[in-house]
């Protein structure tokens, strides 16, 4: 029986690693490669064949002026935001990265965290403090007889809130670069005569661009797919008006016809940016270690930089946090049910635990081909998932509705069918923490193991996968903080009855029960905080890389 | 099943053919390119048992491309590979790497960074008890002079140490035979010399079968039982060391190992004229064709004499000796090698002749007229 077992295994796996000769990779990559790109296919074909199908209505819905105000509006949005959130990562990221700030490795840990804080829960903190009859009017309202507040609904409240949450993307991407940053660049810029300033300006700027760029277009997506703010903040961009006419239309073809020119948009927004970025190599060129590069003394300057950084966290962390706090314990003490549901946090973990090795796994085959098998098709295959990253959660959940009420049925209303969302838009980060650890294990160090008697599949579980190891674990916990955080696509796919902290915190907060709100608000980013911590430790263990190591920077995707 | 039984019968016929004595390796019209780029064009060279043949050539020759179609990491485009006489890639066969049993040792060592060095090299003792295999292991790190580093991580240890580990690694396996590409060129020169020494000594020891390759020809004329060079993708010459250094059968092979100027000569009255002196008359040379003589810095003597012919326009310090370059009335220029007591200025005119001290080659000037072999072998007087 053992022996039959043995020998079925044994045909499998050598069926399965028909990739021996070179240049043709194992089929079961190909499979399941082939399959996660199809997944993330699959909502934006069938978005668009959902619109046509809805015929001349569908064309007169995208084209019609109220769709225009839409686009207007989503537009504006993203470019304040990405705008807003640029001044404030560039400071953030050169203070403390090439600076004797004081207490730098504290603040560069700090100033990456406002990232678990969603932006449903940025939105109702703006709404409860500075909305009208809020904390801060309430405050002013006493001793000074202020009763109206500027109006923080709309776009003004709308930038605020995700700025403070998203900058953090910036910053991320910066300071990576600063940090792979060769000392020597600048150095010979100074030796060439070039001061602090025109060394900044010319040549530190310029390296910089790229990473300023990936950055961006990374808060714009997020901008891009938000719903949890726009929502809240009543600014009515795509998310919003989308999922609007989701929940009260009858005919869905209008939701269909939004999604499909969001997606659109997104997805453009995408390719642009990777069309212009200019072809770097991974590898530092040069021989000997890297060295980690010179402090600037910023002298008498230290206090209003430590000043600056102390005011980014004020508003986007210890307020934010204190504010929660408050109302638990207003709620509590007025003996207000809070409503914390411990299953809500259950499936939360649960469900972002599934997502999170789902994604990797999905992730791995198609990292191995793209670095180790690099073609035209594998090429493409990449690309495709790397699409995925600029679909909105709104617009893959509803795809999925559609396709599953008019395909598959059974699936409908499953975890199984939210989980495959959470795949498909979170597919792209994971591929990336895979690729980039990839690219750090030679690929001598396999043919060595090929030399020595593996087989192609044995190299792959005992030479690449433990090197790989550090890159998984980042790449799982990534999207494992993306679930966690993740609205739009729960709200719409999850099953009857299926309640996350994240959609609890919304309803609660859409409804004003603001006590209640708070308190799974505060278990939500406790709980995120903790693969977060992973991922910035990393970061900063890093700094000081082992022989053949290189620091990385895991870049996490727009996600709620 | 079928499967299984192929092999088995393959193993079998691979016994008996051992008998007949095939060579190790047989490389049989090989060519690769990659997209439009040639990197190996008909490519037939041999390796037999216990040699250790040097490949050599600049760099993009084509050697790695060489070694790495030998150890299955790339596939041919035409021709074969035979491992003692079983074909294992060409002439639709195909053994993937890890069934052929060849050791590599790779440029930049390619050592497993999450193992300690005793399980690097206990990674190819695939089989055996845990026990042998350690004991196998720390028998191949004494021999490489690493004792106890076994428990070690490759990170904590130099470069040369890292190699030497890496070679132990591909030992330890028994392999069929060593493939080492460019093993040392990450090393700073003094250690590489060392380490070359020692490396000979251990695969002359272990009698192990290599394909040494190398873009540093003073290396290859050190390590190779035999020395084949590649240039642009296609083999110039194979043979021992002295063979190719002094019966170059190419302008590339001459150039390429050692120093060499090419002196322009004609057939005159049965004699070779060059402006520096009467040579013999090749073979097959009909008179007053043109050739280009290859003479080395040590063919030439010079000597201090205001009538002189030559000019010294060059002086390198060789520590021992002086590397003078003296330029010629036809403006030709040669280089010389005289012992450090010899000295003579920047501009000096000196006396300059040919004091060959064992037979030239030449190679006619227009290479299309005479066919048949270009090189020709000067006799002695």
């Amino acid at each position: 029986m053992v022996g039959a077992a043995r020998s079925l295994a044994g045909g499998i796996l050598a069926l399965a690693g028909t990739g021996g000769r070179p240049g043709r990779p194992a089929l079961v990559l190909w499979a399941v490669a082939l399959a996660a790109a199809a997944a993330v296919v699959l909502p934006i074909v069938y978005l668009a064949v959902r619109t046509v199908d809805g015929g001349e209505a569908a064309w007169d819905i995208i084209f019609r002026s109220r769709t225009a105000g839409i686009l207007l509006r989503s537009v504006l949005l993203m470019v304040c935001v990405t705008a807003g959130s640029i001044a404030l990562a560039l400071p953030l990221a050169w203070l403390t990265v090439r600076t004797d700030l004081p207490l730098r490795r504290m603040w560069s840990v700090l100033t990456v965290l406002p990232l678990v804080i969603p932006s449903y829960i940025g939105g109702f903190l703006v709404v409860v403090v500075l909305g009208p009859r809020g904390m801060l009017q309430q405050l002013l309202d006493g001793p000074f007889g202020v009763n109206r507040l500027p109006e923080i609904y709309g776009l003004a409240g709308a930038t605020l809130t995700l700025t403070l949450l998203s900058y953090p993307y910036v910053l991320i991407t910066v300071r990576a670069a600063l940090w792979r940053l060769d000392p020597g660049l600048e150095e010979s810029s100074r030796g060439l005569g070039l001061g602090n300033w025109a060394t900044f300006r010319r040549v530190t700027l310029p390296l910089l661009r790229p990473s300023i760029a990936a950055g961006a277009v990374l808060v714009a997506l997020y901008t891009l797919s938000d719903f949890g703010a726009v929502s809240l903040l009543r600014y009515e961009t795509f998310t919003w008006a989308i999922y609007t006419q989701y929940e009260s239309a009858f005919d869905r073809t209008i939701a269909a016809a939004l999604s499909l020119v969001l997606v659109v948009l997104a997805v453009g927004i995408l390719l642009s940016e990777s069309a212009s970025r200019v072809r770097s190599p991974y590898h530092r060129i040069g021989v000997g270690a890297a060295r980690p590069p010179g402090l600037v003394r910023l002298g008498g300057w230290r206090w209003p930089a430590a000043g600056l950084c102390t005011t980014v966290i004020l508003f986007s962390m210890v307020m934010p946090l204190s504010v929660l706090v408050y109302w638990v314990v207003k709620g509590a003490s007025a003996g207000e049910s809070l409503g914390f549901q411990w299953s809500a946090a259950w499936n939360s973990l649960h469900v972002s635990g599934i997502a999170a090795v789902a994604a990797v796994g999905a992730a791995l085959p198609i990292a191995v081909l793209a670095v180790r098998y690099p073609g035209r098709i594998t090429a493409l295959l990449e690309r495709v998932t790397y699409l995925g990253f600029a679909l909105p959660g709104i617009a893959v959940a509803l795809a999925l509705v559609f396709f599953a009420i008019r395909y598959a049925t059974p699936v409908y209303q499953t975890l199984g069918l939210l989980v495959f969302a959470y795949v498909v838009l979170f597919l792209s980060p994971a591929i990336g923490s895979a690729r980039a650890s990839l690219l750090q294990v030679g690929p001598r160090v396999e043919e060595a193991a090929r030399s020595l008697g593996r087989g192609p599949l044995q190299v792959l579980a005992e030479v690449t996968l433990p090197l790989m190891r550090p890159g998984l674990l980042a790449g799982a916990a990534l999207v494992f903080l993306l679930t966690m955080k993740e609205l739009p696509a729960t709200l719409i796919l999850g099953p009857i009855g299926f309640k996350t902290l994240a959609t609890v915190i919304w309803s609660a907060a859409s409804e004003s029960f603001f006590a209640r709100a708070a308190a799974s608000a505060l278990a939500l980013v406790v709980l995120s905080a903790v693969p977060l911590a992973f991922l910035v430790l990393r970061e900063g263990s890093l700094e000081a890389p082992r022989v053949g190591r290189k620091r990385q920077a895991s870049v996490p995707a727009p996600g709620d | 099943m079928a499967k299984a039984e192929a092999t088995l019968v393959a193993e079998h016929t691979l016994d008996v053919e051992v008998a007949v004595s095939h060579p190790v390796i047989q490389c049989d019209g090989l060519s690769k390119s990659y997209g439009e780029e040639s990197a190996l064009r008909d490519v037939t060279l041999t390796l037999e048992d216990g040699e250790v043949l040097a490949l050599v050539g600049p760099s993009g020759s084509g050697k790695t491309t060489l070694l790495r179609l030998v150890a299955g990491f790339e596939s041919p485009d035409a021709g074969s590979v035979a491992l003692h006489g079983r074909t294992i890639a060409g002439a639709g066969e195909w053994v993937p790497p890890e069934e052929r049993h060849l050791g590599m040792v790779f440029q930049d060592y390619a050592l497993f960074p999450h193992m300690t060095v005793l399980q690097n090299v206990a990674f190819g003792l695939k089989g055996r008890p845990k026990k042998a295999r350690e004991h196998r292991a720390g028998d191949m790190l004494d021999m490489v002079s690493l004792s106890g580093m076994g428990s070690r991580y490759p990170y904590e240890l130099s470069g040369g140490e890292q190699q030497r580990v890496a070679l132990a690694r591909s030992l330890a396996a028994e392999p069929r035979a060593l493939l080492l590409d460019e093993p040392f060129s990450n090393l700073d020169p003094q250690l590489r010399a060392g380490l070359r020494s020692e490396v000979r000594s251990i695969l002359r020891s272990s009698g192990v079968s290599a394909i040494y390759v190398t873009h540093d020809q003073e290396e290859a004329l050190f390590m190779g039982d035999r020395v084949a060079v590649l240039n642009s993708g296609t083999l110039e010459q194979v043979g021992s060391p002295e063979e190719m250094f002094h019966h170059p059968r190419s302008r590339f092979v001459a150039g390429f190992l050692g120093t060499a100027d090419f002196l322009p000569a004609r057939s005159v009255g049965g004699c070779l004229e060059t402006e520096i002196g009467l040579l013999e008359m090749p073979e097959n040379l009909h008179e007053g064709a043109l050739v280009d003589v290859v003479i080395r810095p040590d063919d030439v003597a010079m000597g201090r004499d205001r009538n002189g012919l030559g000019v010294v326009s060059g002086r390198v310090f060789r520590g021992t000796h002086y590397l003078y370059t003296v330029s010629l009335p036809s403006g030709i220029e040669v280089r010389s090698l005289q012992h450090h007591t010899a000295h003579y200025e920047d501009g000096e005119v000196v006396e300059v002749r040919l004091e060959p001290d064992q037979s030239l080659t030449c190679f006619p000037v227009d290479e299309t007229v005479d066919t048949g072999l270009t090189a020709r072998t000067i006799p002695t007087r």
